[in-house]
């Protein structure tokens, strides 16, 4: 009983079909963590994705076609504000769940807009970098390089306005319902999501940006 | 202690990818841990921006040194954001990590390797025009 209780932690033990407790404590792990788990295999398969275009751009990167290369294209000093959005953004949300498991309101819906904002810039700063690629001609159709290029960076993009959606649904979800136990592990499934996207974007920078521009 | 009691203690530790802890903790204890990471995460990007442009060292090294403070950086994400630790709760998260890690190593590697040996094989282009003149 006692076992049951402290494995779920959060108020919720885990008995939704008449198990008993110590059946619970005997092989189940809390529903927390097996959600959890579950987005964590989710986002592995996510990453391996992410390494399939990952070795697209690799095996492309070279192949201009007489077009621009990543030098005459990438600007690092842009690159670095959109790391700096990403990595502050990965630290407020880290605060964010500390808020949302502690209860504090304030800390809570303060560092998720922080966090929403800083991934705003961040998808700003990358959709004007992409207007400006295509204005100059060097679009996603003009060579091999930059077709892998648009894929792998866009496709992490997506994942960004897709998080941020999910990030504006958090607030609100929190808002209306509160800092329920099954909320709380719909924000666990958030933040794994947005430092799993720093983590991709620590992949892009250095393999996309500074070995294309150290070329 | 028994062995059934011993099983319930395991169960009893497990975590969520993400959670520290899976009893409640310190709220200031937790900010620390996001701090640390977030001083580690900046100081290996600053490195890596800077290594990128200077003159400083060998540049054959610099995709290699790039390449290194990538792993890294990518290690203290995971390890002070995403708390996926070596310790004993964590055991399902770091297998599922090292398969994840196991695939996506072949994929690239795999990808890499295989690409450059066709590329190695191919006919030039121009020779390709010439045959079908």
């Amino acid at each position: 009983m006692s076992v049951a209780q402290a494995t779920t932690g959060y108020g919720e033990p885990y008995r939704t079909d008449g198990r008993t407790a110590s059946h619970a404590a005997l092989g189940l792990a809390s529903k927390r963590i097996i959600v959890g788990y579950g987005f964590w295999i989710f986002l592995l398969s996510d990453i391996i994705m992410f390494s399939a275009f990952f070795a697209t751009y690799a095996v492309l990167s070279g192949e201009t076609a007489g077009g621009p290369s990543g030098k005459d294209v990438f600007h690092l000093n842009i690159v670095a504000i959109e790391t700096a959005c990403l990595l502050l953004s990965s630290f407020t949300c880290g605060v964010a769940s500390i808020g949302s498991r502690a209860h504090k309101a304030l800390m809570y819906y303060g560092s998720m807009a922080v966090t929403a904002v800083l991934g705003a810039a961040f998808l700003f700063l990358e959709i004007r970098e992409f207007a400006g690629m295509v204005a100059v001609g060097a679009g996603p159709t003009r060579s091999a390089f930059l077709s892998a290029f648009f894929t792998l960076v866009g496709c992490h993009g997506l994942h960004v306005t897709l998080g941020l959606l999910w990030l504006l649904t958090m607030m609100a979800q929190v808002l209306a319902k509160g800092f329920r136990a099954d909320i709380l592990r719909r924000v666990l499934c958030f933040a794994l999501f947005w430092h799993t996207l720093d983590i991709i974007w620590v992949g892009i920078f250095t393999v996309v940006y500074l070995m294309g521009v150290a070329q | 202690m028994s062995g059934t009691e011993q099983h319930l203690h395991l169960h009893a530790s497990d975590t969520a990818p993400g959670d520290e802890r899976a009893d409640g903790r310190e709220v200031a204890e937790g900010l620390l841990g996001y701090l640390i990471g977030l001083g580690f995460a900046t100081l290996i990007t600053v490195v890596a921006f800077f290594i990128s442009g200077t003159s400083l060292v060998w540049q054959p090294s610099i995709p290699i040194a790039l390449f290194v403070l990538a792993i890294a950086q990518m290690g203290v994400h995971l390890v002070f954001f995403l708390h996926i630790t070596t310790g004993p709760d964590n055991v399902n998260n770091v297998l599922a990590l090292a398969f994840g890690v196991l695939i996506v190593l072949l994929l690239m590697v795999g990808s890499l390797w295989i690409m450059s040996h066709l590329n190695h094989n191919m006919v030039p282009m121009d020779r390709v025009m010439q045959m079908q003149r």
